[in-house]
């Protein structure tokens, strides 16, 4: 991986604190709640300069992973449930809850969470599952639209891909334009931003497992999104977290939902084919 | 969010006689500290739990006094011997005057 540093990446390599990178990643197994076994390491797809990927669990310390191991001691499990809280209400003009039309969830939205963001035939263009959500608000339940990162809305994207914890993250890029917008996400992961001068990979691909001041930098994998981080001390969102990391590079960040940050996920979340989907996942 | 308070607890179902067992507790709360203030810039009132009891078979095992300081969702893991088979009662009490409770029996084998 080192050959592939260009001058720009020496100058980088350099800002980074080397550190002992001997153990950024660990070796441990994730089981959650004592049976449910979780695939945090996975031959990388095709294309990727990785032999595998790796969840940004390995990345942590222990009492940050062991937090994830419980759903007692998961705190983004609160948000959760009032997700499973939120599926059942009637909300909108239609007299309609999520539940009315999509009855249980644990079946219905089984496996959906794993391949998001998927095509959408009737909006000619990828959706993540904050944008299908509103699309069903405003179209069946006749309700408002949740506003981006509103709490409800973390919830209920929280509770829907739970119902794939476990399962690998799988994306159908054969569908509509998906590899253009696969393409589109590719280009802007490797373009520099920002007064820092970087990409997403200046970091997450050619330092990953470095030292970033007292942290190790992880793959930037986003299969446990939204995700619990202690700083935060609530379950954040995926576009939130792009926005933070294009602000960390001194750069304007794009719109959340925005359609560079669709394109975006869309390839992030091909990066990571193979992990199980770990929402709510925790870190720090 | 008071409306929506529902407390969470881990408790062994069974224990053998003496045992010391494991307590996790979680309630979901604002923890609102009095600190802060709202868009128009008056203070949002504070509103926290500050008191949380553990008992076994009527008897005060846990006890703690909560101050705004703590975060929201207070998390309590704590340990208690069993000497007999009871009901753990939990209660939680908030500013606002309400209180929350959760039992739970364990069987000494």
């Amino acid at each position: 991986m080192k050959g592939q540093l260009g001058m720009a990446g020496l100058g980088l390599a350099a800002l980074l604190s080397m550190g002992s990178a001997a153990s950024a990643q660990d070796a441990d197994k994730l089981v959650i709640n004592g049976d449910l076994e979780m695939t945090t390491r996975a031959p990388a797809p095709e294309g990727l300069p990785f032999e595998e990927v790796i969840s940004g669990w390995h990345f942590r310390e222990d009492e940050t992973q062991a937090l994830e191991t419980d759903d007692f001691d998961n705190p983004g499990m609160l948000m959760v449930e009032r997700g499973q809280d939120l599926w059942n209400e009637v909300q909108g003009a239609a007299g309609k809850s999520c539940a009315s039309c999509h009855g249980e969830a644990a079946e219905s939205m089984k496996g959906v969470g794993a391949k998001t963001p998927f095509w959408s035939a009737e909006a000619k263009r990828p959706v993540n599952l904050e944008l299908q959500i509103n699309q069903c608000r405003t179209e069946r339940m006749q309700a408002e639209p949740y506003k981006f990162d509103d709490p409800d809305q973390i919830a209920m994207v929280s509770f829907v891909r739970f119902q794939s914890r476990g399962m690998p993250v799988k994306l159908d890029l054969d569908q509509g334009d998906m590899k253009a917008w696969w393409e589109r996400g590719k280009e802007l992961y490797y373009t520099r931003f920002g007064q820092l001068d970087f990409s997403c990979a200046s970091c997450h691909e050619q330092n990953a497992g470095k030292y970033l001041r007292a942290d190790y930098l992880s793959q930037g994998q986003i299969n446990g999104f939204p995700t619990y981080r202690l700083k935060d001390a609530t379950l954040i969102s995926t576009h939130n977290r792009f926005k933070g990391c294009v602000r960390d590079t001194r750069a304007e960040p794009f719109q959340p939902l925005s359609d560079e940050f669709m394109a975006l996920e869309v390839y992030v979340a091909w990066r990571g084919t193979g992990l199980a989907v770990e929402t709510p996942a925790v870190r720090h | 969010m008071a409306a929506n308070v529902k407390p969470r607890v881990r408790v062994p179902k069974t224990a053998s006689k003496d045992e010391v067992i494991v307590i996790k507790t979680l309630i979901n709360h604002e923890m609102e500290t009095g600190l802060r203030k709202d868009k128009d810039g008056k203070i949002i009132p504070r509103q926290i739990i500050n008191k949380f009891t553990a008992e076994f078979n009527g008897q005060k095992v846990f006890e703690a006094d909560l101050e705004p300081a703590i975060s929201a969702n207070p998390y309590f893991e704590f340990s208690v011997k069993v000497p007999e088979s009871g009901t753990m009662k939990f209660t939680w009490v908030d500013d606002n005057g309400s209180s929350y409770t959760e039992e739970q029996k364990i069987e000494v084998q």
